[in-house]
């Protein structure tokens, strides 16, 4: 035994409240934050801005809650991981039954004051994301199927209908197709970056499609979801939320996207390493700035819209 | 021994309080504003009860 461990405290390992807010997964938040805002001021109706502040606080907190019930489940996949093994539960600052007490109680908390502070359509929809998220994603698919990717991928992009219908209290082809927009994007842009960053879920057993199909099956793929983005994309224009600003954006961005879907499908990996994977990870900075400007293009839209620019 | 005196237990979780404290207050101010504003709006109207209507 060394002279340290002699010292150590034992309640050097005690969680601080930094770690039990690391359990809501706070990166993943910020995405929900903005996607459920950009659907909550799309939305043709108006709402007041505390209400629209809270709507926007619930969905994130319904979010970070059904992270909470990820971590919880999936806590021995985390723990053999090395992107995850410094997650609260692995680094053992957090306990399994804290995560899912934690998990639960928020969840219940999102949901019951999404509904009285908004509407019933909204909490509803929340409800469904946490399940679809926890029980279909998290326990049922993401073990069994190299798909997983695109399972979660459904569960991250419910966000902007929530926050549309926390405003109209209703389900419309604009809000479907917004949710489609994050849908149909997770995979290429998850895919390409496993296609040059050398990932350990074969240690954790879950499939991945690198894995089980290949890096050629990736690579085409990657082209079929850039695709069908671009359709999606290109037609969330011709909806309600659509406007001269989101088509120009959305027209430049999905180009250079299916571009670069299309060398990365006529690539090989033997050129892919030969120059570093260079295209790959231009595809995927790009990736980023896709779904950030497409939803800051609904908001600009929207927003000249209220001012009356366009007439 | 004073009764003041402050416990290691209470420094070593001296942030977890705080943090804990914050969202306590923040709820408080959540709810007390959503009241506010669902009181406010110009459509609010409070359910008579049904004894009253009834006339009972």
């Amino acid at each position: 035994m060394s002279d340290a461990s002699l010292h150590a405290s034992p309640y050097e390992n005690e969680a601080q409240f930094g770690d039990y807010f690391a359990l809501l997964k706070p990166r993943v938040m910020t995405l929900v934050v903005f996607t459920a805002f950009v659907g909550l001021l799309a939305a043709p109706v108006g709402v007041h801005p505390f209400v629209g502040f809270c709507a926007v606080l619930f969905i994130a907190v319904g979010g970070g809650a059904s992270g909470a019930l990820n971590m919880w489940y999936d806590s021995d996949i985390d723990a053999v991981m090395k992107r995850t093994a410094k997650r609260p539960i692995p680094a053992g600052k957090v306990t399994r039954d804290e995560a899912l007490a934690i998990g639960l109680t928020l969840s219940v908390f999102a949901v019951v004051f999404l509904g009285l502070a908004t509407n019933w359509v909204a909490a509803g929809l929340l409800a469904f994301t946490i399940f679809f998220y926890v029980v279909v994603y998290t326990m049922w698919l993401k073990r069994l199927t190299p798909q997983n990717i695109v399972i979660g991928g459904a569960a991250g992009a419910f966000p902007p209908m929530i926050g549309w219908a926390a405003a109209t209290g209703d389900i419309s082809t604009a809000s479907v197709l917004m949710f489609c927009l994050t849908f149909l994007w997770t995979p290429p842009h998850f895919w390409a970056l496993a296609l040059f960053v050398r990932m350990d879920y074969d240690n954790a057993t879950v499939p991945m499609l690198t894995v089980t199909h290949g890096r050629r099956a990736t690579r085409r793929h990657i082209l079929v979801y850039t695709v069908l983005l671009a359709v999606f994309a290109i037609g969330l224009g011709f909806t309600q939320v659509g406007g001269p600003v989101y088509l120009a954006t959305s027209v430049l961005l999905n180009a250079l996207f299916l571009k670069g879907a299309v060398q990365i499908a006529r690539r090989d990996e033997a050129q892919a390493e030969a120059d570093s994977y260079k295209v790959e990870k231009k595809f995927f900075k790009l990736s980023l700035l896709y779904l950030f400007a497409h939803f800051g293009a609904i908001l600009v839209d929207a927003g000249l819209d209220r001012l009356g620019v366009w007439g | 021994m004073s009764l003041v005196k402050e416990h290691e237990l209470h420094k070593r979780r001296r942030g977890r309080n705080i943090g804990v404290g914050l969202v306590l207050a923040a709820f408080i101010a959540i709810i007390f504003g959503l009241t506010f504003v669902k009181v406010t709006r110009e459509n609010f109207q409070v359910q008579p009860q049904q004894g009253v209507t009834d006339g009972n």
